[in-house]
């Protein structure tokens, strides 16, 4: 599989975003800057990516409508992630 | 849905265990399915690193060598799918991007390997806070950098990995924070040295670190990170209560690791609690067989006990479906591997050691802590129910919600149960587990059940009066 250098644009809240193509959404999120991901549900605190695997949840927030795990899933041109929408 | 397939063997998990039990049993005649969440096999250990940006590496070669032979191998693989639901008999049902899918086999090798333990503090649930593991990933995985100024904190070698992965990347150390002693590390030295390539690996990190002039705060310890939507600040303290503040942005820490053992708990195998081994891990025969008769466990899964002796595991348990599957097996190649797998265990016990969860860490942890992530339970809502006289750990979370969330417990569990041991004074064995239960990962209901129209559900003809 090619995997190149190609910056591409996300939709993050209804903003555009620059991030590298390659990886997982999380982690090109959190390369742009971008940690905190969601509020956690009882005490509203300030969530990101914890574990990078799949096992902890923290990263699962609204990609293209579907509720995934953003270390899950690649990034992918013209994506539309919503932040913090998931209770 | 489509009718489950057969097998004579399923394998769950990809990494170096799962990886050489397919291969093992594809070689011997037998029809294999190995299936995994991750897009490609390796396991955590041997993640495909991220093609060109990463140079070829010693443990990506064992990846690249895994993969090349899965690929030319009979197995099926199964690969990026979820694996949901395991029952008797077994059966395995999983989602993938395909879809749903069952499959059956007479024998179920479970290579589910670790996940971190993180010893709960104020802030550690911050954004920019994560585990060891997790920096691995994003470094081997991803190329990428957990921030510009990372402190690299806990136990183990996993450590100086990390702290040497991100100078090699050109980012900044802060510090490292080393929970053990120098001393601690010297006194492991001769049971490292069995495994001379892994010490030289190992010592090679440390050097590195060392030689940048990254501070490395031998017994100390993390108590605070703080920040508003990110870290931008950790407190560290040493063993004699020295504080000390130091900015960051990214913090990545790690207490051990605990092994994976929703399958065999969730099928009711025998488990015992093996603390150097990183906790519950399930009753096996040399055959890495458990109580429940064609359910073997492998890898770190059953127990921490590293890459080297995974892979040997593996190949010893599908050497024994072969043979309980009548194909023959040489006594010779089974006595090579046993000897293999105990020479190992000098080095693995030695990193296990490091590796493994200490009381007086969770003895530590403040009453307004969170221990449970997901559902936001500090340590005082666990302690009030014990005091309220609930010592069941099952009913500790059915009141207090901690483990409910949806990680499912893997990330407070073994904390809760060193919480509830302490609190009612009893011993780990005592206060046991949380019972497994299905689904194993949290999963969409839409996807596990597809489309239909009413006009495919199945009526059943009405009963003739």
């Amino acid at each position: 599989m090619q995997e190149t250098d190609t910056s591409i644009e996300l939709v993050l809240d209804g903003q555009p975003i620059r991030v590298s193509a390659h990886g997982s959404v999380a982690g090109a999120l959190l390369e742009a800057g971008v940690a905190w991901l969601r509020s956690s549900p009882r005490a509203h605190g300030p969530r990101g990516a914890f574990c990078f695997m799949g096992v902890c949840q923290e990263c699962a927030i609204v990609i293209d409508g579907r509720r995934q795990q953003a270390c899950l899933v690649t990034p992918r041109a013209g994506m539309t992630i919503e932040r913090g929408g998931v209770r | 849905m489509t009718f489950p397939q057969r097998f004579d063997l399923i394998v769950l998990g990809a990494g170096p265990a799962g990886g050489r039990a397919a291969l093992t049993a594809a070689a011997a005649g037998l029809t294999v399915i190995l299936i995994d969440e991750q897009s490609a096999a390796g396991g955590q250990v041997w993640r495909k690193p991220r093609a060109e940006r990463v140079p070829a590496r010693t443990d990506g070669q064992h990846g690249e060598g895994l993969r090349a032979a899965l690929d030319a191998s009979d197995v099926t693989l199964a690969l990026g799918r979820r694996v949901w639901s395991v029952t008797e008999g077994f059966r395995v049902d999983s989602l993938g991007p395909e879809g749903s899918m069952s499959c059956v086999a007479d024998h179920l090798i479970v290579a589910t390997g670790a996940h971190e333990r993180v010893i709960p503090f104020p802030g550690w649930t911050m954004p920019g806070v994560m585990g060891l593991a997790a920096a691995t990933i994003l470094l081997k995985s991803e190329s990428r950098l957990p921030g510009k100024r990372v402190v690299v904190a806990g136990r183990g070698p996993l450590m100086a990995q990390v702290a040497a992965g991100i100078l090699a990347k050109g980012g900044r150390v802060v510090a490292v924070v080393d929970q053990m002693r120098l001393t601690g590390w010297l006194g492991a030295l001769p049971a490292l040295a069995t495994q001379p390539r892994l010490l030289a690996q190992g010592g090679g990190w440390m050097g590195r670190v060392l030689a940048s002039r990254t501070p490395w705060l031998f017994n100390h310890r993390v108590v605070e990170a703080r920040g508003a939507d990110r870290v931008s600040e950790i407190v560290v303290t040493s063993a004699s209560g020295d504080r000390r503040a130091l900015s960051c942005d990214a913090l990545v820490i790690g207490d051990g690791l605990v092994p994976g053992t929703e399958v065999p708990r969730l099928l009711s195998a025998r488990m015992w609690f093996d603390r150097l081994h990183g906790g519950w891990i399930p009753e096996l025969t040399a055959d890495f067989e458990t109580s429940v008769p064609g359910l073997f466990c492998v890898g770190d899964g059953a127990g921490i006990r590293g890459a080297l002796q995974a892979g040997t595991s593996g190949e010893l348990a599908a050497l024994a479906v072969a043979r309980q599957l009548g194909r023959k097996t040489e006594p010779a190649r089974l006595a090579r591997l046993r000897r293999a797998f105990a020479r190992a265990s000098c080095f693995s016990d030695a990193v296990a050691a490091m590796l493994s969860g200490q009381t007086a860490d969770v003895a530590r942890i403040g009453p307004d802590t969170i221990v449970c992530r997901c559902e936001d339970v500090s340590r005082s809502e666990i302690d009030a129910a014990m005091a309220e006289g609930i010592r069941d750990i099952n009913q500790i979370k059915h009141v207090t919600r901690c483990g409910m969330g949806p990680c499912q417990g893997r990330m407070c569990g073994d904390t809760v149960q060193e919480l509830v041991a302490l609190g009612s004074r009893r011993s780990r064995e005592e206060v046991g587990a949380w019972t497994g239960r299905p689904p194993l990962r949290p999963v969409p209901l839409g996807d596990l059940v597809g489309s239909f129209d009413y006009g495919d559900i199945p009526v059943p003809e009405p009963a003739p009066l």
